[in-house]
């Protein structure tokens, strides 16, 4: 238990401001600004973002400059920021289908409509330190265009070329459309978990976490073979229909990153067999986090699927209950907060017990009428 | 293998919206869906160099707010909450009563109200609109440069030839 402790304001204020000059770091060195972390830092920016549960790059790159880069500080900074604001809607469900990509591959087919298309990525670089980022700063370069812009209607390789011929399983769509939506950041979440819960949950889930757990699936700690579907990461417009206009309009691009993994088979003696799936849909390009997600998706669908659970990630209510690293690391951290009344009841009752014991031993000694032991016996 | 044709034929840079089937609303979503992609500094300039003499009163402050956005499982199954945005919005009333709206991604309340004040403009008379055909062709443009540039990443495994103009 956490009490409340009074005082030890100047020595706050004066740690605070040690933490700010800190963060500043050498003054001879030009001050870092929230643009420059928006633009030549975006991937931390979305990994914000998208844990953070807002996406604004703008208030990431912020909340990363006040973080001094601690991400899951910054994180937890979007999410107290996103208190403060009212909601004005809910969004059309968005179309990825229409993504404009700015990449998209396919591991399960080499030659696909639409083509494989790379995209801004570190696969198949070298990984060796550049050092003429240190040197000289990096050369201003353009990127060569192609002579046709990439396809806008780049089909989508489960739905319409796997599922074309009937093998993989149809994503089932509630007879209800108009059916509620689970909404963790509103009610309390409940076992079993739906699969919009689900999804929500892993979607803002610490990357770290959903990492893991992905990969504990494909070390045999879930039975749920998966292979990239399809990958892509671009641009999708959202869309709200407000109340006083009363039709839809589209208020802007946000950029995903959507995985879809196609696992192994279900059928049975009557049912045709057929491939599975997991989803992965992530704020901002993140497919190591996309991905993760959708193996993790898939693994939690075994009760679905008449799976025996065999892994952590196929446990929804572990994964679920510490997949926020808000919520962790709040609770892992606190604990360094004062605790000098709890732990003060924890020395007596130590204490107390010890001298129980060494009264217990004394009084037997007596009794038997015997000498100290000797320390080698 | 066989690939379904594509459904939906798609022209312009605001082809996801849903666009509605009544011509005057069909043409405002698109107007405004421009207006919300165009930054404050443009707005700003184009309405003090042309607008300026208009009399507008605030029908609703510029407000900050989110949207959540929302998903679908598999992208064509179960709808699910994804996370929210930052979203501003604002109305307007021109001097003869028009009244204009904005939704705008992010959290600039200035852009939100020019937003706003264009499509009032717009919807008055339609004296934006040689502004909003030039934003509209300096946005599919921006987004065609991206798109050839993403175009050269194209793998080809039957020819190993990258980037066309090679």
């Amino acid at each position: 238990m956490y009490v409340a402790v009074k005082g030890g304001e100047r020595a706050i204020n004066n740690a605070h401001k040690l933490l700010a000059e800190q963060r500043r770091g050498d003054t001879d060195i030009a001050e870092i600004e929230t643009d420059q972390i928006e633009q030549q830092l975006s991937l931390s920016v979305t990994r914000v973002m998208a844990e953070g549960s807002l996406y604004d790059r703008d208030l990431a790159a912020l909340a990363i400059k006040q973080a001094r880069g601690d991400l899951i500080e910054a994180i937890f900074l979007m999410r107290a920021y996103r208190t403060t604001l009212p909601r004005f809607a809910f969004s059309k469900p968005i179309k990825t289908a229409e993504m404009d990509v700015s990449r998209r591959i396919s591991a399960t087919f080499k030659d696909l409509p639409g083509g494989q298309i790379l995209g801004p990525t570190f696969d198949y670089t070298h990984r060796l330190l550049d050092f003429t980022l240190m040197a000289n700063g990096e050369a201003p370069t353009e990127a060569p265009s192609g002579a046709q812009p990439v396809d806008e209607n780049m089909p989508r390789v489960l739905d319409d070329i796997l599922n074309y011929e009937g093998l993989i399983q149809d994503e089932p769509v509630p007879v209800d459309e108009n059916a509620p939506v689970a909404d963790l950041t509103r009610e309390p979440v409940k076992f079993p978990a739906g699969r919009d819960l689900r999804l929500q949950n892993l979607s803002r889930g610490d990357e770290g976490f959903v990492l893991a757990l992905g990969y504990s699936t494909q070390r045999g700690y879930a039975n749920s073979h998966a292979f990239v579907g399809e990958i892509r990461y671009g641009t999708v417009s959202v869309e709200i229909e407000p109340e006083e206009l009363g039709f839809a309009i589209d208020i802007g691009d946000i950029e995903l990153t959507e995985c879809e993994t196609v696992n192994k088979f279900k059928g049975s003696k009557t049912k045709l067999p057929q491939f599975t799936r997991g989803y992965g849909l992530v704020f901002g390009q993140n497919e190591r986090k996309a991905i993760s997600m959708a193996l993790v998706d898939r693994a939690m669908r075994a009760n679905e699927m008449g799976e025996q659970i065999m892994g952590p990630a196929q446990d929804s209510e572990f994964v679920m209950e510490h997949s926020d690293n808000v919520q962790s690391t709040g609770f892992v951290e606190h604990i360094k907060l004062p605790h000098y009344v709890d732990f003060q009841g924890e020395l007596e009752l130590v204490r107390r017990m010890r001298a129980e014991v060494e009264e217990r031993l004394a009084k037997s000694d007596a009794e038997n009428g015997t000498s100290q032991p000797e320390a080698a016996e | 293998m066989t690939a379904h044709p594509a459904q939906n034929a798609r022209t312009d840079q605001n082809r996801n919206a849903d666009t509605h089937t009544d011509p005057q609303i069909a043409a405002r979503q698109k107007w405004m869906a421009v207006l919300a992609r165009t930054s404050r500094a443009r707005l700003e300039t184009q309405w003090s160099e042309n607008h300026s003499s208009e009399s507008w009163t605030h029908l609703r402050e510029p407000q900050i707010g989110m949207v959540m956005v929302r998903g679908r499982a598999g992208g064509a199954g179960q709808r699910f909450n994804l996370g929210e945005m930052t979203v501003t919005r604002c109305a307007v009333t021109l001097a003869d009563g028009t009244v204009g709206h904005s939704y705008v991604k992010g959290r600039d309340r200035i852009q939100a109200q020019y937003a706003a004040l264009f499509d009032a403009v717009m919807l008055r008379d339609g004296s934006a609109s040689d502004f909003i055909d030039t934003l509209a062709a300096e946005q599919a443009a921006a987004k065609r440069d991206h798109a050839r540039k993403v175009a050269a990443t194209k793998v080809d495994f039957f020819t190993l030839v990258r980037g066309e103009d090679e």
